[in-house]
């Protein structure tokens, strides 16, 4: 991937944006209990518009910004994060998803995988004080609110990228087969070209 | 030229993976002075006039999406206030009056003193920024120690306590929750055993506090008030809030059968504060060491 600075800011001005708006205005607004999280879906929605190295680059950045600002410890968020835009990325690049609700089902794995991880991290730091089964069932909330919120973000995300974003090779050759001399065109439309042409 | 791209994007990741270990195992192992934190301290000093502004400019979504969500909870919640609402006013009438008679012993003997309270200067703050994690660990606030507020301040919010705050930069202090892991405080529950132990949370769980250390006498019953009492311990880094005794901290939900006469107990509370609608909260300074 060749370094590509309009890219780069505008993930830049998103990553800064994502962690305020997180902060003060979706950390605190309850939606069934649990609050979303923005910026495990926006490091998602980056990962899969711009690619692996992208994604995974957003996810430190993210995850730094997070603990830094909330105060805690340096390093957890971004391990999380990094694992998910990276592996947002490589699912765009491996598998070319096309379906429009796929940011959907990321963003689910996403933030279980966030809310699971984060879990385990802390209890590898050690936490003394007994922790409740209700933790899984918030994971849960957390995954179907962010359920809700995933296409917008993405969306939102797409429109702010799109123009700085390079043109995906793969949709290129897509354009290329879909061409009156390929043989996925319907018949009736090569015929119908044909008979104008012999007209 | 595709290989090269993949070593490339392996590198970086391994790059990313290998700065962010190192990063946690300095900041874990570090002191609270050290390096990291300071850079913690600096980028907390920045961005709060911006963590200021956005949280002013978007109160009034955030208290459209708070009245949308409290509409649908304030229906299945109007039978329960109404039950206790009338359980209430019977209880009033009576604390008025015993209310007034404490006031003027108090003012006689001096409890005010006993108690602390009198040294303690109130401060309203407003929460300008909470933690994006599920552990709820943290809220800022928008008053630092340009204000007078200094680390282990107590901090409460409308019927009790909510924590206490544990970094202060000149413009914000960051609160430390009492259902943040590294919260604990000493408590007593408000019968005439008076029994003391130590409040802890049910990490995950906003609704639920453990109050442990209890004596096995301590003769405890659904519905007792726990209040702070002025316990620290300098050896445990948890129990280190300078709130007041009497501070109101949550009721007990249900009492654990004893096993044993000799056995400390342990009985679960239920906080007095809404940790999920925080907007405005007081710090309790103190006014001196």
């Amino acid at each position: 991937m060749d370094f590509n600075l309009h890219l780069t800011l505008r993930i830049a001005i998103i990553a800064v944006l994502a962690v305020v708006l997180q902060e003060t205005f979706v950390s605190q607004i309850s939606l069934f209990g649990a609050t979303a999280d923005v910026t495990t879906l926006t490091v998602m929605a980056v990962g899969l518009l711009a690619g692996s190295m992208a994604g995974a680059i957003t996810g430190f950045a993210i995850g730094l910004l997070v603990d830094l600002v909330m105060f805690q410890t340096v390093g957890v968020t971004s391990l999380l994060l990094i694992t998910v835009g990276y592996w947002s990325g490589r699912m765009r690049e491996l598998r070319d998803p096309s379906h429009g609700l796929i940011p959907l089902a990321v963003g689910a794995i996403a933030t279980g995988f966030t809310g699971v991880g984060m879990a385990v991290i802390q209890f590898l730091l050690g936490v003394d004080a007994p922790v409740s089964w209700l933790l899984i069932q918030q994971i849960i909330l957390q995954v179907l609110v962010n359920c809700l919120i995933a296409l917008p973000v993405y969306e939102i995300v797409r429109r702010f990228l799109y123009r700085a974003l390079p043109r995906d090779p793969r949709a290129r050759r897509r354009h290329a087969y879909t061409t009156s001399l390929s043989p996925l065109q319907r018949p009736s439309e090569r015929l119908g070209g044909a008979r104008a042409r012999t007209r | 030229m595709h290989d090269k791209t993949i070593r490339r994007r392996r590198a970086v990741l391994a790059l990313l993976v290998v700065i962010s270990l190192a990063l946690l195992t300095d900041y874990f192992g570090g002191s609270s002075s050290g390096p990291l934190h300071s850079v913690q301290q600096g980028i907390s000093t920045v961005l709060s006039p911006l963590q200021s502004g956005a949280s002013t400019v978007l109160s009034p979504f955030r208290d459209a999406a708070n009245y949308v969500g409290s509409t649908f909870k304030a229906q299945s919640e109007l039978q329960t206030a109404r039950d206790k609402y009338n359980a209430l006013v019977k209880q009033y009438a009576k604390i008025a009056y015993e209310g007034e008679q404490y006031r003027k012993i108090a003012a006689t003997v001096g409890l005010d003193n006993k108690y602390g309270i009198g040294n303690y200067d109130p401060l309203y703050a407003t929460l300008i920024g909470a933690d994006p994690v599920l552990w709820y660990d943290t809220i800022t606030l928008d008053k630092g120690s340009d204000s007078g507020v200094r680390q282990y301040d107590p901090v409460v919010a409308g019927a009790g306590l909510i924590g206490d705050v544990t970094r202060v930069t000149h413009t914000t202090s960051v609160v430390s929750l009492i259902t943040s892991p590294n919260f604990a405080i000493g408590a007593s529950i408000e019968n005439q055993s008076g029994a003391a132990g130590l409040i802890q949370p049910q990490v995950g769980d906003l609704g639920v506090l453990e109050l442990i250390n209890l004596p096995p006498d301590s003769n405890v019953s659904d519905g007792q008030l726990v209040v702070t009492n002025d316990l620290r311990d300098a050896k445990n880094p948890t129990v280190q809030s300078y709130a007041p005794a009497g501070i109101p901290i949550g009721t007990v939900s249900s009492t654990n059968p004893q096993s044993s006469l000799l056995e400390n107990r342990s009985e679960r509370v239920t906080p007095l504060a809404d940790l999920q609608h925080l907007s405005v909260v007081q710090i309790l300074r103190r006014r001196n060491n």
